[in-house]
């Protein structure tokens, strides 16, 4: 009987294992690079439907990845590439809802099976290794004060749900998401991971980039941002 | 000898010159791309980010402004950003994207979104 059951759950789990290894492939490519280069023009960059992930080993934490594709929301207000989900507005060009789909939700073991593929694809390691977070902290206000004022970042980021510019993802889930020493990575030299990124090379400083790793870190951790 | 290094030479300057046309890319397509999110659609500074914004970006169809900006002040403050001629950190340094001829097609490009010339 015993026997019975571990045979079963064996082949229950391989069979679910291999369902998400196709749909990585089959499914999740169809809107996803897996298995890259990234964008080298505009022309890609415009076509792309989602997140590349042809680094994703390199740039998400495994546990949101599960926990994120059993409940998905969006990160990016304005969808992947901003230009195709925006209208004319009363006030500004705004947001158009009906342009932007929702991702699909997958089981836990699908999930989890997908997230344990897509954690393989580590084509920049050597990036990562170069950055080095100590550990320390910062105050709300000071990173604040830095991310608005003296970088400019909320021109096109979330700091909070009703907070910031709408054309990148939201900052305020960045330290749940994001490998520390991947969001190091990514402000130091964007094009070096995404040649294409809406995002500038702003010459960011050794102190400015640990700044931001921890203020993402403390705002991840707000009472009001846990949801 | 000779012949070699002529042929790995112009090998290698075709290449170099083959790169760089191919990652060219048109003003069109980078305003479309950089600007608008705060520049807007029509370039008429309402982009989708300007919400929450302390400084409003510039409007590029107002001639009367822009044509206050010499081309070169243009080129600069697309290059260096918005605190290189005393403006907005909001407006960032593109020069780690854009190439200087990328720049100045761009300039070009604004040129035309204002119908404006320097001190028109």
């Amino acid at each position: 009987m015993m026997h019975k059951f571990i045979l079963a759950s064996v082949l229950a789990f391989s069979a679910t294992a291999f369902a998400a290894e196709g749909s990585l492939q089959k499914e999740c490519a169809s809107c996803h690079n897996i298995s890259g280069p990234v964008a080298q023009t505009l022309k890609q960059a415009f076509a792309k439907k989602g997140p590349d992930l042809s680094y994703a080993g390199n740039k998400y934490r495994q546990d949101w990845i599960v926990s994120w594709l059993q409940k998905p929301t969006r990160i990016r207000p304005a969808g992947m590439v901003y230009g195709d989900h925006i209208k004319h507005g009363a006030k500004s060009d705004e947001i158009d809802p009906s342009t932007l789909a929702n991702h699909k939700a997958l089981s836990t073991a699908d999930a989890t099976a997908v997230a344990a593929e897509l954690m393989q694809l580590k084509p920049h390691s050597d990036l990562l290794a170069k950055e080095k977070i100590e550990p320390g902290t910062i105050t709300k206000q000071d990173g604040e004060m830095n991310f608005d004022k003296f970088w400019g970042c909320m021109a096109c980021h979330l700091i909070e749900p009703e907070y910031g510019g709408l054309s990148g993802p939201e900052l305020y889930t960045a330290a749940k998401r994001l490998q520390p020493e991947f969001i190091a990575s990514f402000i130091r030299n964007p094009q070096a991971w995404e040649p294409k990124t809406w995002m500038p090379n702003k010459g960011a400083s050794d102190g400015f980039i640990v700044k931001m790793v921890r203020y993402f870190d403390v705002l991840s951790k707000e009472s009001a941002n846990a949801q | 000898m000779h012949n070699k290094l002529f042929f790995k030479l112009l090998f290698t300057t075709l290449l170099v010159v083959s790169i760089q046309a191919q990652a060219k890319e048109t003003a069109a397509d980078n305003y479309k791309a950089y600007c608008v999110q705060c520049h807007g659609m029509e370039g008429n500074g309402k982009g989708v980010n300007i919400r929450d914004m302390s400084v409003q970006p510039r409007d590029h169809t107002d001639a009367k402004a822009m044509s206050g900006r010499s081309d070169d002040q243009l080129f600069k403050v697309i290059k260096e950003g918005g605190t290189s001629i005393s403006k907005s950190i909001l407006m960032p340094n593109w020069d780690g994207v854009l190439s200087d001829e990328e720049i100045r097609d761009m300039v070009v490009h604004l040129r035309t979104l204002c119908k404006c010339k320097f001190g028109s």
